[in-house]
C-alpha cells in the first residue's frame, strides 16, 4: 500500500501514546524541560468591530477572545440593580481538535464558561457601573491542552484592551504530574495520560489566586510544589501579558521620535 | 510617600503607582495605603493626586457635556437616544415642545424619528437611573448636514488641547466647523468635501499619537503639507 500522507502526521501529533513521555534527560516529548512554559505569543485589539479584543498562540492552542461593554443587558431581567453582570462564553470551534467537535456547547464548555467568569470577576470593579453587561467571549481556534488557562489570561487583555477598570490583570498557567515528575504548562498528551493537573488563575500584583482546580491525585507536599510551579508559570506569563498591552502603543510613540 | 513611576510613562491595570499619603485619581484606586492603575494610560500626578490618562475607555455621562446621540426608540413620552454610553439616554417630549405636551395630539416621529442625529446636552444622571438629555440650548438640536466622525472618549481632552489649542488649529487650518460631544462622537462640517476630509485625518492622527508630545505642531504641518498637495494637483 502507498504511503499516504495524513493531516496528523504532519502536524506531528503522535496517534497512540508513545512508550514514555519524560526520557531519562528530564526531557519531554515535545523537547521542553520540566519546567519549561510552551513558547507564548500574544497580541491585542485584534478585532475591528469588538470593544475589545485579544488573541494568544501558546504552544499549539489559538485563542481568540473578545468584550462588548459594558452595555445595556439584554434580556432586560438579568440586570442587576447594584453592579454590573459579566457573562463570560467559553467556546471550542468544531475544528479546533482532532475529531470534530459539536458547535453546540457542550456541558464541559457551558462549566468552563461558569469557572472563566468566576476566576474574572474578582478584578472587574462590577459595581461601577450597575444595571449594564459585560460580555466575553472566548474562541478556541486550536486546542492542544490548558485552554482554560490560555482563555482566561487572553479575556483579561481584552477586557484591558475595552477599557473596562480593573483591580489586576488576571493570567492562569497550569501545572502537574506526568510520569511521577513535576511539569509545568501540560500539553494535551500529557494531560490526558498523566496523573495529575492543577490549573491556576492569579491576580499577580495581590498574589490572589482566583481560580485552583484539580484533576487526578496527588500528595499534600506534591500538591504545595505544583502549586509553586504554577505561580512561577503565571508570573512568566504575566510581564509577558504587560509588555503586550504597552507595545500597541510604545510603537507608535517610537514611530514619532525618530 | 514613594512614587513608582514617572509623569507620562505607560502603565497597565494593576500595577502599583504609590504608597502613603496619597490620592487616588482617575483610573487609579486605593487599597490597603497604596495606589493603583485600573486602566492602560499615562501616569500623572499633581501635587498629591495620582491618576491615569487612560488610552481607551468608553463614554460616562457628566452633568452639562454637549453629547451627539442617535435616536433609537420613539416612545409615547420622548425619545431614548444612544450617547454611546453604557446606558440609553432619555429625551422627554415636554423639553421639545413648547405647547403644554399632549400625547395624543402630537405627533412624534415627525419631530425625531428613529435613525436621527442628534446634539444634545446632558441635564441630569447619577447612575440609578438613565441619563436625562436637553436639547433647549442654542446649538443643540437635529443635525441636518455634516459628517459623523467617531473616536475613543478619553482623547477628547487631548483633541481640544490646552485652552482649545488643538481644535483652534483644526479648525482654522481647515476651515471646517467642528461639534465636539464628550461622548467620542464629533461632527465635522465644511466649505468643500476637501475640507472635510482634511479635518476627519487630522483628528485621527491625534487619536492615533494622543500620547506623544508635540503633537499641535505635527499637525499644523501636516495640514498645510496636504493643502498644498491638494492645490498644486
Amino acid at each position: 500500500m502507498p504511503k499516504r500522507k495524513t493531516k496528523r502526521k504532519r502536524l506531528n501529533i503522535p496517534q497512540k501514546k508513545p512508550e514514555k513521555l519524560i526520557d531519562k534527560n528530564d526531557v519531554r516529548i515535545d523537547g521542553r524541560k520540566l519546567n519549561e512554559l510552551r513558547p507564548v505569543k500574544i497580541e491585542v485589539g485584534v478585532l475591528g468591530n469588538a470593544d475589545g479584543s485579544a488573541y494568544i498562540e501558546q504552544g499549539k492552542n489559538k485563542i481568540l477572545a473578545a468584550v462588548y461593554g459594558p452595555k445595556e443587558v439584554h434580556p432586560r431581567h438579568l440586570a442587576l440593580p447594584d453592579r454590573a453582570v459579566l457573562r463570560c462564553r467559553y467556546h471550542m470551534a468544531p475544528f479546533s481538535v482532532d475529531e470534530r467537535k459539536s458547535p453546540a456547547p457542550s456541558r464541559r464548555e457551558v462549566e468552563l464558561s461558569k469557572v472563566i467568569r468566576e476566576s474574572l470577576e474578582p478584578s472587574v470593579f462590577v459595581e461601577y457601573y450597575p444595571r449594564t453587561s459585560v460580555d466575553v467571549f472566548i474562541e478556541v481556534l486550536q486546542a492542544d491542552g490548558g485552554t482554560r488557562c490560555a482563555g482566561i489570561t487572553v479575556a483579561s487583555l481584552a477586557l484591558a484592551d475595552a477599557g473596562i477598570p480593573m483591580r489586576d490583570l488576571v493570567v492562569a498557567c497550569a501545572a502537574g504530574k506526568v510520569e511521577g515528575r513535576l511539569v509545568l504548562d501540560l500539553i494535551d498528551l500529557e494531560d490526558k495520560a498523566g496523573e495529575a493537573d492543577v490549573p491556576l488563575a492569579l491576580m499577580p500584583n495581590f498574589d490572589a489566586i482566583t481560580l485552583l482546580q484539580m484533576d487526578g491525585s496527588l500528595t499534600i507536599d506534591e500538591f504545595e510544589k505544583v502549586v509553586n510551579l504554577a505561580l512561577d508559570g503565571c508570573k512568566q506569563i504575566c510581564a509577558l501579558q504587560k509588555e503586550t498591552l504597552k507595545s500597541k502603543y510604545v510603537a507608535v510613540k517610537e514611530a514619532m521620535e525618530e | 510617600m514613594p512614587l513608582f513611576y514617572e509623569k507620562r510613562q505607560l502603565v497597565t491595570p494593576g500595577d502599583l503607582l504609590a504608597e502613603d499619603n496619597y490620592i487616588a485619581g482617575d483610573n487609579t484606586y486605593e487599597d490597603n495605603g497604596k495606589i493603583y492603575a485600573s486602566r492602560v494610560g499615562l501616569i500623572d500626578y499633581e501635587v498629591r493626586k495620582v491618576y491615569v490618562v487612560a488610552l481607551k475607555a468608553f463614554y460616562v455621562p457628566f452633568v452639562g457635556d454637549t453629547v451627539i446621540g442617535k435616536i433609537v426608540e420613539v416612545g409615547t413620552g420622548g425619545w431614548m437616544v444612544d450617547i454611546n454610553a453604557p446606558y440609553l439616554a432619555m429625551l422627554r417630549a415636554s423639553d421639545v415642545i413648547d405647547r403644554p405636551f399632549k400625547p395624543r395630539t402630537s405627533d412624534l416621529p415627525s419631530i425625531f424619528d428613529v435613525g436621527d442625529l442628534i446634539i444634545a446636552k446632558i441635564f441630569a444622571y447619577d447612575r440609578t437611573r438613565d441619563p436625562l438629555l436637553t436639547i433647549r440650548e442654542p446649538g443643540l438640536g437635529k443635525i441636518m448636514r455634516g459628517q459623523l466622525v467617531e473616536i475613543t472618549p478619553t482623547k477628547i481632552p487631548r483633541l481640544i488641547g490646552r485652552k482649545g489649542s488643538m481644535i483652534s488649529t483644526i479648525k482654522k487650518e481647515t476651515a471646517c466647523q467642528v461639534t465636539i460631544g464628550q461622548n467620542g462622537l464629533l461632527l465635522i462640517s465644511g466649505k468643500t468635501p476637501e475640507d472635510e476630509r482634511l479635518a476627519v485625518m487630522a483628528i485621527h492622527k491625534v487619536e492615533e499619537e494622543s500620547h506623544t508630545s508635540g503633537l499641535t505642531d505635527r499637525v499644523t504641518e501636516m495640514l498645510r503639507k496636504e493643502k498644498e498637495g491638494v492645490e498644486h494637483a
